[in-house]
Formats: C-alpha cells, sequence, structure tokens
C-alpha cells in the first residue's frame, strides 16, 4: 500500500510541475509578456520599468525558477485589477465554487445512480430507452445553455426560483458561525438548485449510462445465478449483490467529475451570477488580468490533483486488486 | 475493418484490398443505418449542417453583419407592414438577422470540430503508433506527458493560451486539436502493441519493409475502426469545447458569427425575454453535437466484431 501511496504522490507533484511548465510557456507563447501587464498607453520607461520589475528581462530558466518559487511560498503574483495578491483573491472566491461542486456533485450521485440502476433492471422497456434518450441529450448539450434556458422557463416563466445571486453557507461556517450557516440554508438552497444541476447535467447524463452498463455486467455474471437460485428477493439481489459490485467504476468516475466540474463552473458562473472562481476568472479573462487567470488554473490545477489523489487512495483501498498492478 | 479479414496484404497500401470488399461494406452500412433510422436522422442533420457551412454565404438571406437599427430586436416570424415576413428567426439587439447569424456560425462549428479532430487525431495516432511499436523509454516518455494532460481539465489550458494568443481560428484549432490526442494516442498504443506481435507484422518485417511501412501501411490500416469510432464522439466535444470559449470571448474575432458567442450576447436580452436569441442557437449546438454522438454510437455498434454477424 505505502509503496503505491509514495509512486501516487510522486505522480501528482510530476502533475503539478507539468502544469505550471505548460502555464508558464503559455505567458511566453505571445512574445515579451510585459505588454500583457500594461496599459495601452504605457510610456517605453514605464514599460521597461514594469518588465524589470516582473523579470521578464531575466533568462527564461531563472523567470521559470523565481515562478516555481513563488508557487512554493503560495506567492502566485498581485492581481492587476484588485492590486492585491491574486491567491488571496482566489481565497475569497473558494468557498462559494466549492458550495456549487459540491451540491452539483451530491446531485449527480442521487439522481444518476437510481436512474441508471432503473435502466438496468428495465432493460430494452420503454423507461430504459426513454432514460438514455435523455441522457443522450444531456451529454450534447452545452451546460451553459442548459443553464440559460432554465432561467428562461423555471426562473422568468415560471417564477419557481431565483435566477441570480448567492447566500452564503460554508463562509459563514469557515468563520465558526454555525447558527447563521445553518439559518441559511433553506435560502441557499433556492439560489444553488439551478446552477448546480446546470453543473451536473453532464455528469448525470455520463454516469446513468455507466451505472446502467455496469450494472448489466455485474447482473450478467456467475455470481448473481447462485443468489438468485438461493432465492433471495430480487431486491436484495440487486441491492446487495450487483449494487455492491458496480459501484467501483462509479467512484472513479466521481473523481474525475469534480475537477470537470471544476472547469465547468467558469461558464455556468458566469450565467446565474454567482460569485466563485468561475465568474472571478470570467471577468479577469475580460479585463485580461493574466496574473489572476493563471493562478486561478493553477490552484485549479492544484485542487483537482489533490482530489484524484484522494478518490485513488479510497480507491486502492476499497479494492485490493489496483495496489498490486 | 476490412482489412482485417485480408491480413496478407502485409506492407501492401490499403487500396489492395478488393473494390467487392468496399461495397459490400458500404451496402452493409447502409442497411444498418436505415434499420436503426435515428442515425439516419442524425446524417441528415449533419448534411443540413454540412451544407450551411459549406455554402452558407450564398443562401444566407442577409449580410450576419448587417446592422439595421430600425429592425432591432424583432421577434422571429414578424410581420412588417406590407405583410411580409423580413426575419423568419427574429433580429439580435443591433437589428442583425438570426438565421443568417446561424448559418454562418455553422461553417465555425463545422470547421473547427473537424479540424481539431483531424490535427489531434493525427498526432495522438502517430504517437501511439511509436508507442506501442517500440516499447520502452519512447513509450515511457509519450505516455507520461498524455498522462499529465489527462490529469488537468484541457478547458483551462485551453484558456490560458488563448488569452496570451488572443481570438482566432487558427489558435482555437491548434489548442483544441492539441487537446485531443491523448485519447488516440492511448488506443493507438493499446491496439498496436495488440497487433505487433501478429503473423502479418513478422511477415511485413521478414520482407523487409521499412519501419514506417509496417507503422503506416501494415498496422495502422487494421487499427483504424477504434480510432473512427472515437473521432465521431470526439467532434461532438470539441465543438462544446468550441462553443464554451466563443462563449467566454476567447473563441474567434467578436465579428465573426459563432453559436457559442450567439448565446453570450442573448443573455442581455433575457430578462426582457427575448427568447428567440437564446433558443436557436443553442438548438443548432445540441442538434448538431447530438447527431454525432448518435452517429458514433452506431458506428462502435456497426465496427465492433462481436456485434457483427458476418465477416
Amino acid at each position: 500500500m505505502w509503496t503505491y501511496v509514495a509512486r501516487r504522490l510522486l505522480q501528482s507533484v510530476f502533475v503539478i510541475v507539468g502544469v505550471t511548465v505548460i502555464s508558464f510557456v503559455a505567458l511566453h507563447m505571445g512574445g515579451d509578456p510585459t505588454y500583457l501587464f500594461v496599459s495601452e498607453r504605457a510610456t517605453a520607461e514605464e514599460i521597461a520599468e514594469t518588465r524589470a520589475k516582473l523579470g521578464f528581462d531575466r533568462p527564461l530558466p531563472e523567470q521559470y525558477l523565481s515562478f516555481a518559487a513563488g508557487l512554493v511560498q503560495g506567492d502566485l503574483g498581485n492581481s492587476l485589477t484588485y492590486k492585491t495578491p491574486a491567491l488571496d483573491v482566489i481565497a475569497l472566491h473558494f468557498p462559494a465554487t466549492l458550495e456549487l461542486t459540491i451540491v452539483a456533485i451530491i446531485l449527480a450521485i442521487v439522481i444518476s445512480v437510481p436512474l441508471g440502476i432503473l435502466a438496468a433492471l428495465k432493460r430494452g422497456t420503454a423507461i430504459d430507452g426513454g432514460i438514455m434518450t435523455l441522457a443522450m441529450f444531456g451529454q450534447s448539450m452545452p451546460s451553459f445553455w442548459l443553464g440559460i434556458m432554465m432561467i428562461l422557463f423555471i426562473g422568468l416563466g415560471l417564477g419557481w426560483l431565483p435566477i441570480s445571486g448567492h447566500v452564503p453557507v460554508l463562509e459563514p461556517l469557515l468563520a465558526g458561525d454555525f447558527g447563521k450557516a445553518f439559518g441559511n440554508i433553506p435560502a441557499a438552497a433556492t439560489y444553488v438548485l439551478m446552477p448546480a444541476l446546470t453543473v451536473a447535467f453532464f455528469s448525470i447524463s455520463r454516469n446513468a449510462r455507466l451505472v446502467r452498463s455496469s450494472m448489466l455486467e455485474v447482473l450478467g455474471q456467475d455470481f448473481i445465478r447462485p443468489a438468485r437460485a438461493q432465492g433471495l428477493a430480487e431486491r436484495e439481489v440487486v441491492v446487495g449483490h450487483a449494487l455492491r459490485n458496480a459501484w467501483l467504476p462509479v467512484v472513479t468516475m466521481i473523481g474525475l467529475e469534480f475537477g470537470f466540474m471544476l472547469s465547468g463552473v467558469v461558464v455556468v458562473e458566469t450565467i446565474f451570477s454567482w460569485p466563485g472562481l468561475g465568474r472571478l476568472v470570467f471577468n479577469a479573462i475580460n479585463q485580461r488580468d493574466i496574473p489572476l487567470v493563471q493562478a486561478a488554473v493553477v490552484v485549479f490545477a492544484v485542487t483537482f490533483v489533490t482530489l484524484n489523489l484522494i478518490v485513488d487512495l479510497i480507491y486502492a483501498r476499497l479494492d485490493p486488486r489496483i495496489r498490486l498492478t | 475493418m476490412t482489412a482485417t479479414s485480408e491480413p496478407m496484404t502485409a506492407g501492401q497500401p490499403q487500396d489492395a484490398v478488393p473494390l467487392d470488399d468496399w461495397r459490400r461494406t458500404l451496402r452493409r452500412a447502409w442497411r444498418s443505418l436505415v434499420r436503426a433510422r435515428w442515425p439516419l436522422v442524425a446524417l441528415l442533420i449533419l448534411a443540413v449542417v454540412g451544407l450551411a457551412a459549406a455554402i452558407g454565404p450564398s443562401v444566407a438571406p442577409r449580410d450576419p453583419n448587417r446592422q439595421a437599427i430600425m429592425a432591432r430586436l424583432k421577434p422571429p416570424m414578424a410581420v412588417d407592414r406590407q405583410g411580409k415576413v423580413d426575419y423568419v428567426l427574429g433580429t439580435d439587439a443591433l437589428g442583425r438577422d438570426v438565421l443568417s447569424r446561424l448559418i454562418y456560425g455553422a461553417r465555425i462549428s463545422v470547421v473547427v470540430g473537424l479540424a481539431a479532430v483531424v490535427i489531434g487525431g493525427i498526432l495522438g495516432t502517430v504517437l501511439g503508433l511509436v508507442a506501442g511499436y517500440f516499447g520502452g523509454w519512447i513509450d515511457d516518455i509519450i505516455m507520461r506527458i498524455a498522462d499529465i494532460q489527462l490529469a488537468f481539465p484541457f478547458i483551462l489550458l485551453a484558456i490560458m493560451f488563448l488569452i496570451v494568443l488572443g481570438p482566432g481560428v487558427w489558435n482555437l484549432i491548434i489548442i483544441l486539436g492539441i487537446g485531443q490526442w491523448v485519447t488516440y494516442a492511448r488506443i493507438a498504443r493499446g491496439q498496436t502493441i495488440a497487433q505487433r506481435e501478429k503473423e502479418y507484422v513478422d511477415a511485413a518485417k521478414a520482407l523487409g519493409a521499412r519501419t514506417s511501412t509496417i507503422l503506416f501501411q501494415t498496422i495502422l490500416p487494421n487499427i483504424l475502426a477504434p480510432l473512427t469510432v472515437i473521432a465521431s464522439f470526439n467532434v461532438a466535444s470539441v465543438i462544446l469545447s468550441e462553443a464554451a470559449l466563443s462563449f467566454l470571448g476567447l473563441g474567434v474575432p467578436p465579428t465573426v458569427p459563432t453559436w457559442g458567442g450567439m448565446l453570450a450576447e442573448s443573455r442581455e436580452q433575457l430578462l426582457a425575454g427575448r427568447w428567440w436569441l437564446a433558443i436557436f442557437p443553442g438548438v443548432a449546438i445540441m442538434a448538431t453535437v447530438l447527431s454525432f454522438n448518435i452517429l458514433g454510437d452506431w458506428l462502435r455498434d456497426f465496427l465492433d466484431p462481436r456485434l457483427q454477424t458476418t465477416g
């Protein structure tokens, strides 16, 4: 187990270094990056000054090393628009994004798993066909369009849910104000439902298909027949025997989904004016606040890699076969 | 997949396969398409989209960028004073014709989707072939790079590159293309390893064929089937990525109409209830992507030898 943990850790470090190298290369691809950091009316002196201040006049390897050193110390440069350290700005917006992603992942699981099981059990019927058609549509829809449609029909047309805004839960919770955090939950739920469903919809569709095929595979295997032959109720066969074996691929998938949801929030948060990291990145893109975009991408990367690492370790604990390969 | 039944064509170009075989496969494909119905509908939709992309400028009713202040925000099928319908799908906030913009938008989606998949597909297939055939440290290096890329949502890297490079069709195609190679490389590698030890490869080697001949003329034709299936799904996901990047304003210059860009603009009109600006581009994206996904599903079933009754 420990060699496996060590190997996975090393791999994760490798990936993060890779991402920083790529983000560094990206910054330098358009020529002298100084021009990305000064206003269009900047004088030659101002440009030269900025270049020296940001170290763009130094050799590239040296620049990368100081960039990496800054990263290790938690310094990713200053945001151009906020004039404060980029990492502080990100930290301020992170809880809202985490809230959205957590709700989305919960929705994805509680909707997709039962749908997938149902489709597998009713294989070949209209129910199966309906669920799979829906899943096919879900995988073919841009998430931001789904969000816009929900705003149009559920928010504006029916007036059931608020179309933008956010009531914080995680933030008071982290600040230790439990009363406020719990008091906020009912209101927060109405605000989070549409954005979270938008973020989750692609995953719901993909997982429903995955759970279905995984269930069908397990139900066709040899150990299911004796369970049936023993006269176990169908429910027990499904839940006790089949599901227990079918959910392993789902666990891996969910780990990956978490990361992809993090990237999906960029557009969804923008649509619903959700004050998280995604909208921050969107605004930073429009204001060409490059250090902020870069810092956010690195933060996304580290979060993504860490989550994957955790999922893989859980997975390895659940399935001893993994550790041996 | 025809070549799998002809393993003795070692070192021969693909067209050495008798023409009859191709015709028979095509006929079988057509029958399967008709029987499955939905893939046929998908094919029809893609034909319409493809046509719009190819000859859009000559069929679009108007210049997609011409603004008409007097005709701003006209709903679809609005009748003017002469009792004529000028704008079938309405106009946007600048009085531009939505239908014309949709038709022009098809071009970007189709071109970017196909071109990125071709670039990613060729890059990935070549690297996968090389990694699988040679193994050893070459394999290690290529697959470790693939692991890094796969361990990270590529759209974020795309955002970073595009914000520095600036908008442009070519930038978009190259970035999205590079984003796709890993999928092809992994499959090509796995398939190559499976084919490497087969007798027909040994035969080609014994005949003194060059390595490049073995890779691209002996092995490649035999591993194309799964790669084709992936490509179909891949076009769908690239079109979604392109739409998202255009939505973020990172795709092509704002003067070029795109479906994603139209959706971005529609947001400002949402509260006022201008639904047509949001619905039509979204339906266009979904219909196209859905069609590629359905075709991919069908192609997978069609090419999967385990499901085939003949051959």
